[in-house]
């Protein structure tokens, strides 16, 4: 037993050796690949979703072009990315969907995190059916309509009742306590990917099958399948607080934009430049369809947005 | 189960008692007529009983609060684990930097020579082609993160993988405790421990490289191990007669006698720590593994087409090399080896010279080829021809639905609706006629930990996709095995196909999945046949050939027909080869029941990939725990004969 001990005191030891002795510091701990080349550097989190791609893409132009940083990016859910950001593994979160949870654990309490004001984007989760069916049928609209129509929207994957397609697990969701508590005659099933979930939708409108899904906008894809939302029970404020019970729409959620505490107070121009950073939702959609759609690289886009759209970002660099 | 411990009664039996199985089997049946009413009677209940289940979310919610709280503040993190992390974070740049300033042409000249040392020119110009191919497909930079990290990880893997297996070597206590750790290691779906190992690293590469460790360093310790039991005795009770030490021996005797497993489980390192290179992507490692991973997200195939064959021809590269460095081991030293390596050397240092003199050390822009288009058009091309509506046949979302509610529904309801009770008498069953009561044992334990975790129904659903996508597997791969191994050509045309299919990165082919069979449990079931089909024909097939060519030319003198010659002889000579097929299907099934979670399969690869996506450490590792309960009960009930050392083909 001595030996295994001072073997792993010895491996310790050299370990702390190796590292510079003392305590290391979890908090600050840079990727391997940053400042390659002796740069300053920012690192970003990108979402699964392109909003947020778009937002990244154009956010890391403007840094890189007008401000002379390099910048990574690292793909990564937003839950982990609160993680990330209170590690500074990441400086910033453009995209936060609303985590209570995690707002009062780095935020408030452990005061890692700093807000960085809004993204200037609303996005509202609901119900979707495409507006060509929406058109046939133009009560689908109301939910209390939904069951009539349930026998229209099986698939193999919800057996007899009617499919309410779900998309990725990182995704704020009560759907399945909507369908219990509302009593539609739904299943719903989980994707498991955005990608999945919007290659399914766009099998189902290529040949104009109904499809009943959960959705968010802002997304570029209400421009290649034009989709309508079916009201759900009006939102009230707390009505969604208990998760067994709730059975009301979803909220529309000013986005949220995030940083690294101590990048927020001394990450100079990049991070007053990234709590400037505001923009409409068509901007969003406009350099989303372009990577989405145009299959354009996030670069390129953005270089096409940030050509045309001088005055939107000027203001955000003063 | 107290009934798997009583012994058989001897007293005289008609002939059929005289078989075991059907011994066990009665013995079984008396077990379950006194052990069933009882268990009825007190929890009479269709599915898992809810007064048997362990509810772990609190302790697995608390402990992981507890890490997040003490991360930037406990010593264990400031003087341990920010070491490792430290060190993980300087090794891998070390290695980038290092291969950044050799520039693209040193880079590919070295990776060519050290291929023509080992492995002759042949290999040589494939590597250097590799390169260039990456390079052109503008991945160059992506390719040397994903080096630089791969390097970093499989030294790491190899030197806990030989540690441990020096362990086991020499000390048979030893091995009996590693062996349930290495199962468990290679075995729990690696999003499942991606999580925690996230939540103490953070995310990026110290915790991507950690995850890797994990993944591949069992093949290494397996290997190890058994290339040191397996050394010949003679030659050590030589050594030992010429009165040297323990260390001695270790040192001059069996570790050289030793090094064809040696370098087979490098092999089997690399080859792990690559397929853990798109994954190890998901927590921020960067890389191809991340182009891939971002590619996904704008529905791009193309895209991620493109990162995807530098992963595929990197994979490929380093198999042959280290596979043919293997061979040769054996043959006889060529002479003047070291003047081979100095001209190599020379060689190496002059163009990554020149590379600095003329500045071209990042790849140029201008060379860059794009396949994504293309790749895209024929992907859409593809999905909306065969999708629906070809004639006859129907198209493929019309089989996807066929397979979902002939087959897969009826399994799964069948499943979900035996009594809890009876799946457990099943498994005993199946498990103590094909192997010993032990094995019996494990695997009722194993069915019997899903309950208590409280997942019993999702984990059903799981079984009866694995069970599907076995099935399918074993028919195709064990078609596709019989006729390669009888044309020479069609194995030769094969290879390349298995390879590509073996190391492409799962998350490439799902876009291309959902598009054929729609969302939902058909496509998850084809992404798994996909991944399975290579090892099971690569193993039949090897099986087939291995049949001593004397038993065959005897049937065929005697006048048997090739197919009588096939069903006869060769199928029943190789049965503990196909027997090893069905295995590493299970095992490999198992391994994609989380990337099935991404295309609509939901149940336990659903539940794994929300824990790492919600931070949600309860669902994610209890889901995680269920599978490696699956894989534990499922290898059992198939593996009669000794385990095999080598696992994963």
């Amino acid at each position: 037993m001595r030996v295994r001990t001072t073997a792993l005191i010895a491996a310790v030891g050299s370990l702390a050796l190796l590292t510079g002795c003392g305590a290391a510091d979890m908090t600050k701990q840079a990727s391997p690949f940053a400042n390659a080349q002796g740069a300053k550097s920012v690192t970003l989190s990108v979402q699964s979703w392109v909003g947020a791609q778009a937002n990244v893409a154009v956010a890391q132009y403007l840094l890189e072009h007008e401000l002379g940083y390099r910048v990574d990016t690292v793909q990564v859910d937003e839950v982990p990315a609160w993680d990330a950001l209170s590690q500074g593994r990441v400086d910033a979160l453009l995209e936060d969907w609303g985590h209570p949870e995690q707002e009062q654990r780095y935020v408030k309490d452990k005061k890692t995190i700093a807000p960085g004001g809004g993204l200037g984007v609303t996005g509202h989760i609901g119900w979707f059916v495409p507006t060509y069916f929406a058109k046939k049928h133009p009560d689908i609209t109301n939910w209390k309509n939904l069951n009539k129509y349930a026998d229209q929207f099986r698939t193999p994957e919800s057996g007899s009742k009617g499919q309410l397609m779900d998309g990725s697990p990182s995704y704020v969701t009560n759907d399945k306590a909507l369908v219990k508590n509302l009593k539609l005659d739904y299943q719903v099933v989980f994707a498991g990917s955005e990608a999945a979930q919007i290659t399914q939708m766009k099998q189902f409108a290529k040949e104009k099958k109904p499809f009943l899904t959960y959705w968010y906008s802002p997304q570029w894809l209400f421009k290649k399948v034009p989709m309508t939302e079916v009201k759900l029970p009006e939102y009230k404020e707390g009505c969604d607080a208990d998760l067994e019970k709730v059975a009301c729409a979803y909220p529309h959620t000013p986005l949220q934009k995030y940083l690294n505490a101590d990048f927020a107070k001394n990450g100079g121009k990049a991070a007053a430049f990234l709590k400037k950073f505001k923009w409409t939702t068509e901007d969003q959609n406009e350099v989303s369809l372009m990577i989405a759609d145009k299959k354009m690289t996030p670069e390129d886009a953005a270089k096409k947005w940030v050509d045309s759209h001088k005055s939107t970002w000027k203001k955000w660099l003063s | 189960m107290a009934t798997i411990t009583a012994s058989p009664p001897r007293v005289g039996l008609p002939a059929l008692l005289k078989s075991p199985a059907v011994r066990k089997l009665l013995l079984l049946a008396l077990a379950a007529a006194i052990l069933v009413p009882l268990a009825n009677a007190r929890w009479a209940s269709g599915s898992w009983p809810t007064a048997l289940t362990v509810d772990f979310s609190e302790p697995l919610a608390k402990a992981s609060d507890w890490i997040i709280d003490n991360r930037d503040s406990h010593p264990l993190f400031l003087y341990f684990f920010g070491h490792v992390s430290n060190v993980v974070v300087i090794a891998v740049r070390a290695v980038y930097l290092g291969l950044l300033a050799v520039g693209w042409a040193g880079v590919t000249a070295l990776g060519a020579l050290v291929a023509w040392r080992v492995a002759g020119v042949r290999l040589a110009l494939g590597t250097g082609v590799a390169f260039l191919a990456c390079g052109l497909l503008g991945m160059w930079v992506p390719t040397m993160q994903t080096l630089a990290l791969m390097v970093v990880a499989v030294l790491a893997s190899v030197l806990v993988g030989a540690v441990l297996g020096l362990a086991a070597g020499l000390s048979d206590r030893m091995d009996r405790v590693l062996r349930p750790v290495l199962d468990t290691m290679q075995v729990l779906p690696a999003f499942a421990y991606l999580l925690p190992v996230v939540l103490v690293f953070g995310i990026g590469v110290p915790a991507a490289v950690l995850a890797t460790v994990i993944y591949a360093a069992p093949p290494m310790a397996r290997l190890t191990s058994l290339g040191l039991r397996g050394a010949d005795k003679e030659v050590l009770e030589a050594v030992e007669s010429l009165g040297s030490t323990a260390r001695q021996r270790l040192l001059t005797a069996r570790i050289p006698l030793a090094r064809k497993e040696l370098l087979l489980g490098l092999n089997q390192t690399i080859m792990m720590a690559l397929s853990m290179a798109v994954i190890a992507a998901v927590i921020g490692a960067g890389g191809l593994g991340d182009r891939v991973y971002q590619a996904l997200a704008s529905v791009d195939v193309g895209a991620a087409l493109a990162a995807g064959i530098p992963i595929v021809l990197l994979a490929v590269v380093l198999d042959r090399v280290t596979g043919a460095a293997g061979e040769r081991l054996g043959a006889e030293p060529e002479p003047r080896q070291g003047l081979g390596w100095l001209y190599a050397l020379v060689a190496f240092a002059a163009v990554a010279v020149a590379g600095r003199l003329v500045g071209r050390l990042d790849w140029p822009e201008s060379w860059v080829v794009g396949i994504a288009e293309p790749v895209n058009r024929a992907v859409d091309w593809m999905t909306a021809h065969l999708y629906s509506g070809v004639p006859v046949i129907g198209g493929t979302a019309d089989w996807a639905g066929h397979f979902t509610t002939w087959v897969l529904d009826p399994m799964r309801d069948g499943l979900q609706g035996l009594p809890w009770w009876s799946v457990l008498l099943i498994v005993a069953a199946l498990a103590w006629v094909i192997g010993t009561w032990r094995t019996a044992l494990t695997a009722v334990l194993a069915m019997a930990a899903i309950g208590a975790l409280g997942v019993w129904k999702p984990s059903l659903d799981t079984l009866s996709q694995v069970l599907a996508a076995v099935a399918v597997t074993l028919v195709l791969g064990f078609a596709t095995g019989i006729a390669a191994a009888r044309s020479d050509r069609l194995e030769r045309l094969l290879r390349p196909v298995l390879d590509v299919f073996q190391t492409m990165p799962q998350f490439v082919y799902l876009i291309p999945v959902v598009a054929l069979f729609g969302v939902g449990r058909a496509p998850a079931v084809a992404a798994a046949i996909v991944y399975a089909l290579p090892a099971v024909v690569r193993i039949t097939t090897q099986g087939l050939r291995q049949v001593d060519p004397a038993a065959l030319e005897s049937s065929s003198s005697l006048g048997a027909t090739s197919w009588q010659q096939l069903r006869q002889v060769q199928l029943p000579l190789a049965r503990p080869a196909l027997l090893l097929a069905v295995n590493q299907g299970l095992v490999l099934v198992l391994a994609v029941v989380v990337i099935g979670g991404l295309v609509g399969g939901g149940a336990l690869g659903y539940d794994v990939v929300f824990g790492l996506a919600q931070g949600d450490l309860a669902t994610g590792l209890v889901a995680g725990g269920a599978i490696v309960c699956l894989g534990l009960m499922l290898d059992r009930v198939t593996q009669p004969t000794e385990r095999r050392a080598k696992k994963g083909a």
